[in-house]
């Protein structure tokens, strides 16, 4: 009966989707809405499949929101997606057609409303004086509106003063329309013109000068070009490039000279921050292990705090006490490092404080596994004249070493893409001015971030690119903690 | 006390009261910032000196800085997420578990290795996609918790392999004595298995919890508007904006955050210490 609910639910929530998404073009997302529906009618609609009705609901969201991005991540690697670059070569040749429009004598002249998403874009809400239609418009065309004219979800209506500000941004906007475009003419009104260009699935023909523009491409871009070299526009869209992301990260000397310190720093934080913290901790676990030490249970419920409290919490903390003038650090200690300034103390710092916020746990893993060794062995190399240090150095140790070692590589494929460490304490920084994309202290998972979504401007592809090496190495890793961890005889 | 247990486990205390200090410092210094009237850096030391709620009240009065707002969001994130992964992960941990199918040994080994790829490695087309997916249902678009929780459930069996080890130390006669009852495969998971689960869902719950918690990087770039945030974002802007004279309602807020986080730990602390020396990572 639930289940019957449920499925009907489920369909009936992307039946009702289906209009609006199918309207507004969005094909791949109506398309996974209906498989999914598909896959949960025919997992859940018989008595059969038993299995895949346990296997089914994390198998979907697995799929559709981890392993379809990373592959899509690997396909964008492949392109050049980014600033300049978002929209499709049809939405970019459209565009330029638009914007070439003119206002011939008997173009028919609208009543405009704009309305305004707050970031950029906008709709033009439209009423053709002669024939008293209403219409809406974005930069993918027209749809007539019946009244009352709104403007859409997500849209405000602008003031006459807002609609001054976007003046500039105004002016690029355009709603494509049969053979021509609609564009702004003052505060509230708008014609539709005639485009001066014509694309014939090749190339641009002015049909004024009979210029002939041609695609080429330039640099990682393709544009619209003359016979002299000249742009039609500086407006690009979205291309494949094949390996040339790679082949930058490889060959550009200034990007592969960052790249290398980067992937080096990397590995020296992780492996640098797994081995302080697992010494430390095992040290400790070995200290306090011994059955003449009272008060166990409080050392551990209060080693347990570095761990129980959540990270960004800490980190944030910490980064205070870094501080040149004000910090704890320097003060407690009447030094007057520079830490978060130079790039050696800078490192200090990140293998200081991933030292605090690891040890415990290391700790508590090698407390567990220091117990778990069983005492005759101890006693039997006692019993044989070996020392105190020697039964540790020959017996204990080796044992807990393959006790522990899944979990040392676990620790430092955590570290190895632990961006919240370095983001929340050095930024990635100090940065060097001739090389202001790739900090002294970045890793490779922070600095894939910083090329993504960092100030200087949107590099998907290339951000993508280093990703991918990011997933390749992660894969690596994984092997070797499969070697390593011994829970793979569990399977059978 | 004699020399000899001086030697032999004094020395063992003063290491262990070294990493007590070392581990206790910052706690302290924030507790004592979260009460120091003055809130700055300059008037905050290690040991709390001065008592006022100054900045708890600030918290909950600054529209600027909408904490109460902050924590609504993030306790919906945490909650849907937490919910989702562990039944989903329990759903999925019964049928390795119990059943017996064709790619079981495949299928489980394929989980190991995805658990081991931070699904944030792929945030540039997360980031699209969730752009994409808010164009065509703007209820689930970026500066939305609905659409930020949905992409997090793409960890949804990241705990298959810690309850399925759980589940195969439950005797299987248990679920075929109630099988010749009558009972159904659903009736043996929900009302035979998952009670005597209990242990590791508390678990595996609370990793699952800390996680989404602590989770910054997505949040940053998918909740940038200030009434989206969840806490960690928040309470990054409240310290970012201004290190030196918010540091008091920075430390209020993060105490608020830490402490029901830390007495969960401490309530299962046994079940935890037990769990991390199969394998848990605490994200």
């Amino acid at each position: 009966m639930i289940r019957i609910l449920c499925l009907g639910i489920a369909v009936g929530t992307a039946a009702a989707l289906t209009p609006s998404l199918a309207g507004g073009g969005h094909y791949v997302v109506l398309t996974v809405a209906w498989v999914v529906v598909a896959v949960l009618l025919v997992t859940y609609g018989t008595r059969r499949a038993v299995t895949a009705k346990y296997l089914i609901p994390g198998t979907l969201l697995l799929v559709v929101f981890t392993v379809a991005p990373v592959l899509a991540t690997v396909q964008m690697s492949t392109t050049n997606y980014g600033d300049g670059t978002r929209t499709t070569k049809q939405e970019t040749v459209e565009r330029i057609l638009a914007n070439s429009v003119v206002q011939a004598p008997d173009s028919p002249i609208f009543d405009l409303t704009v309305a305004g998403s707050g970031d950029g874009d906008f709709v033009f809400l439209l009423v053709d004086r002669a024939t008293g239609q209403a219409y809406e418009g974005n930069r993918d065309g027209l749809r007539e509106l019946d009244p009352p004219v709104t403007a859409p979800p997500g849209y405000t209506i602008l003031t006459p003063k807002q609609v001054n500000d976007a003046a500039a941004q105004l002016r690029e906007f355009a709603v494509p329309t049969e053979g021509g475009a609609i564009r702004q003419r003052g505060l509230r009104e708008a014609y539709e013109g005639r485009a001066m260009l014509r694309y014939d699935g090749n190339a641009i023909t002015d049909t004024q000068t009979h210029t002939r523009y041609t695609v080429q491409r330039q640099g990682d871009r393709e544009y619209f070009v003359d016979a002299n070299g000249e742009r039609l526009s500086d407006q690009s869209w979205r291309a494949g490039v094949g390996l040339d992301n790679y082949r930058k990260a490889f060959t550009d000397e200034r990007i592969l000279g960052g790249f290398l310190r980067i992937f080096g720093w990397t590995v020296a934080f992780a492996a640098g921050s797994v081995a302080l913290t697992f010494v430390v901790g095992l040290g400790l676990a070995v200290m306090l292990n011994d059955p003449r030490v009272r008060g166990q249970k409080w050392y551990r419920s209060v080693l347990l705090l570095p761990y129980a409290i959540p990270g960004f919490i800490s980190i944030l903390v910490w980064s205070g006490f870094f501080n040149q003038e004000f910090g704890l650090i320097n003060n407690l200690t009447g030094l007057d490092v520079d830490w978060l300034g130079d790039p050696v103390w800078a490192k200090a710092a990140l293998l200081l404080l991933n030292l605090w916020l690891g040890f415990p746990y290391m700790f508590l893993v090698a407390t567990g596994a220091l117990q778990a060794i069983p005492g005759e062995l101890k006693e039997a190399a006692t019993i044989d004249g070996a020392g105190g240090f020697t039964a540790f150095r020959r017996i204990t140790f080796p044992l807990l070493l393959v006790a522990v070692a899944p979990i040392l590589v676990a620790s430092f494929a955590f570290n190895f893409n632990n961006f919240n460490v370095i983001e929340l304490l050095t930024h990635g920084g100090p940065f060097t001015p001739d090389n202001p994309d790739a900090g002294a202290t970045d890793i490779l998972i922070s600095y894939t971030v910083r090329l993504a979504f960092g100030a200087g401007g949107a590099q998907f592809g290339f951000a993508a690119a280093i990703a991918t090496l990011l997933f390749v190495i992660t894969g690596v890793l994984a092997a070797a903690q499969f070697r390593a961890t011994r829970s793979l005889e569990e399977v059978h | 006390m004699t020399v000899r247990w001086w030697r032999e486990v004094g020395l063992r205390h003063a290491g262990g009261l070294v990493a007590v200090v070392f581990a206790v410092v910052p706690v302290l210094y924030v507790v004592s910032a979260a009460f120091n009237p003055l809130g700055t850096v300059v008037s905050t030391d290690v040991i709390p000196t001065q008592f006022s709620l100054v900045h708890f009240r600030s918290l909950f009065s600054d529209p600027a800085r909408p904490f109460p707002r902050w924590l609504l969001n993030t306790v919906i994130v945490c909650a849907a997420v937490t919910v989702v992964q562990v039944l989903c992960s329990a759903l999925a941990a019964y049928a390795f578990s119990r059943f017996r199918f064709k790619g079981r040994r495949g299928g489980l080994l394929t989980l190991l290795l995805i658990q081991m790829f931070p699904q944030f490695l792929a945030v540039i087309a997360l980031f699209t996609m969730i752009t994409e997916l808010g164009d065509a249902v703007p209820a689930l678009g970026l500066n939305t918790i609905a659409g930020y929780s949905l992409v997090l459930m793409g960890g949804a069996l990241a705990q298959v392999w810690l309850i399925k080890g759980y589940f195969d130390t439950i005797p299987r006669q248990l679920d075929e004595a109630a099988v010749v009852d009558g009972a159904s495969h659903a009736t043996v998971f929900f009302k035979i298995l998952l009670p005597l689960a209990r242990p590791i869902l508390a678990v595996t719950g609370l990793l699952a919890f800390v996680g989404v918690i602590g989770e910054f990087l997505l949040a940053s770039i998918f909740l940038t508007d200030t009434r989206s945030k969840t806490l960690a974002v928040g309470l990054y802007g409240i310290i970012e904006s201004d290190r030196s004279n918010n540091l008091g309602v920075f430390a209020a807020g993060a105490l608020m955050t830490a402490l029901p986080v830390v007495l969960l730990f401490q309530y299962l602390q046994r079940y935890i210490v037990g769990g991390l020396t199969s394998g848990a990572v605490k994200d």
